[in-house]
């Protein structure tokens, strides 16, 4: 587990997919049932706080819109009729 | 040239009407025409079929389009438009007129537009631009999604209310672009090669309905290479259901709609996201509980044998042990002393019998010298200083 142990980051800035990936890891490295009890309840900890931070990045997602002019990107205003 | 005599019997106008049809129905030439004019004297009844006259400088030209062709048609006709019209010649036999039954219509230079398209279709679709081998898949949930559309268009607002609904987590760069007129093809050649420079994981290359010749320049060469060049998979939505451009034949998939286009790019939806975190949890939990009751069990079972082949048990067993042995060692040693302390009784009772005190009590005395100490038992020795002991003292005696 020395590699989920150097990949481990802050959650709260864990892009969604990012979130998801390793929420996804830990479940199925749960499941092949290998690991130290204590080892597993962190992993039971962490798995929690990466579904809570999902499904707060899906609660609040806002479509972002950007425009690209000559390689340039700028935030994208519709015009509202 | 002499009129006959005698003429053979007259026709009648109907029989003259049908000799007149045959001769123009049965002419190869005039079944399949397309001719170009001028539409006059639009009349559209009831009954759905269209009539009106094709006119040119010199000539007219009666048509009639049946209801189901008329149907078919995908502009507005109107008086002083310019078309080509392709159909037969036929004869309506009660007006003693021939006119055009009409199945095709279109403006005029669409014919040749539609001949350039199906050139071009043949010449990339040999290339192999149109191979199934050459369509990716595209991803089920993109991060990014680029748009190649027109700023203005309804297009734009479809799809991004489309896509705000469904995945509004995703990013979407929008590169915009002419979308009709002879600007609209290297436009569109820009915005796809900037947008691929962005890395997004699908392109929607989309236009909302409008005639062929709005449409064209997504059937212009040098888009649809642009397409086929394109890293990134392209889905194109151009016009409405019906509507084939060559970049649909080149993307990667084709949407009929530009709507379509944006839930084709968002297979997986918010709702479908909520419920795989919530199914995660569910698994994470479930296996946790799991792994701790499994644990929960197998330290019981531990605990039950480390009961087992405990100490303390030794302990017991040996305590137990020792106290059999002191119980066993205690009682010997009991035996043996009453053992003795009935010896001892014994041997007190026969040296009670030796006391000769007791003979004493009976009127015997105990003589002994009082010189020596001994005890005399033979006359000889009887001389001197003696002592006598009865049973309740002694007293000194004389030989005489």
């Amino acid at each position: 587990m020395a590699k989920a142990k150097s990949n481990e980051r802050a959650i709260d800035e864990l892009s969604y997919e990012e979130a998801l990936t390793e929420l996804e890891g830990l479940v199925t490295a749960l499941e092949e049932n290998q690991n130290p009890l204590e080892e597993a309840l962190k992993l039971f900890e962490r798995g929690q706080a990466l579904a809570a931070r999902c499904g707060a990045l899906l609660e609040a997602a806002q479509l972002k819109v950007q425009k690209l002019t000559d390689e340039t990107l700028t935030p994208f205003e519709e015009e509202t009729e | 040239m002499q009129t006959a005599l005698f003429p053979s019997a007259p026709l009648t106008v109907s029989q003259l009407t049908f000799h007149i049809r045959k001769r123009l129905e049965d002419d190869p030439a005039l079944r399949e025409v397309w001719v170009q004019g001028e539409i006059s004297n639009l009349a559209h009844p009831n009954s759905g079929h269209l009539y009106f006259t094709l006119k040119d400088k010199n000539a007219a030209l009666r048509c009639v389009m049946w209801k189901l062709d008329a149907a078919r048609l995908r502009f507005n006709l109107q008086d002083g438009l310019a078309v080509e019209a392709h159909g037969k010649i036929a004869v309506y036999e009660p007006q003693g007129q021939y006119q055009l039954v009409v199945n095709l219509l279109q403006p005029k230079g669409e014919g040749a537009l539609y001949q350039e398209f199906l050139r071009l279709k043949a010449m990339l679709e040999a290339e192999g631009l149109f191979d199934v081998e050459r369509k990716r898949p595209i991803p089920e949930l993109p991060q990014t999604i680029g748009l190649v559309t027109s700023q203005t268009g309804a297009a734009l607002r479809d799809m991004l209310n489309t896509l705000r609904r469904r995945l509004p987590l995703a990013r979407v760069i929008l590169a915009p672009s002419a979308v009709q007129g002879a600007e609209a093809p290297p436009a569109l050649v820009k915005a796809l090669q900037t947008l691929n420079q962005q890395n997004p994981d699908v392109i929607l290359l989309a236009r909302g309905g409008g005639s062929i010749e709005d449409l064209w320049g997504f059937n212009d060469e040098r888009v649809v290479r642009a397409v086929a060049a394109s890293q990134t998979p392209v889905i194109c939505g151009v016009g409405h259901e019906t509507d084939f451009t060559l970049c649909d034949f080149v993307a990667d998939l084709r949407a009929p709609t530009p709507t379509a286009a944006a839930e084709l790019a968002t297979q997986i939806t918010l709702d479908d996201l909520h419920t795989q975190v919530a199914y995660l949890s569910s698994r994470l939990a479930t296996q946790t509980l799991g792994l701790l009751a499994e644990q929960k069990a197998f330290v019981a079972a531990l605990a039950a044998r480390l009961k087992y082949i405990s100490p303390e048990r030794r302990i017991q067993t040996e305590s137990q042990k020792l106290d059999e042995l002191s119980r066993r060692a205690g009682s010997a040693l009991i035996h043996r002393i009453q053992l003795q302390a009935a010896r001892v009784h014994g041997i007190t009772k026969r040296l009670h019998a030796l006391n000769p005190t007791a003979v004493l009590a009976r009127g015997y005395a105990i003589i002994t010298s009082q010189e020596s100490g001994r005890v005399i038992s033979k006359v000889a020795q009887a001389k001197g200083a003696m002592q006598a002991r009865v049973s309740d003292g002694e007293f000194e005696v004389k030989r005489i």
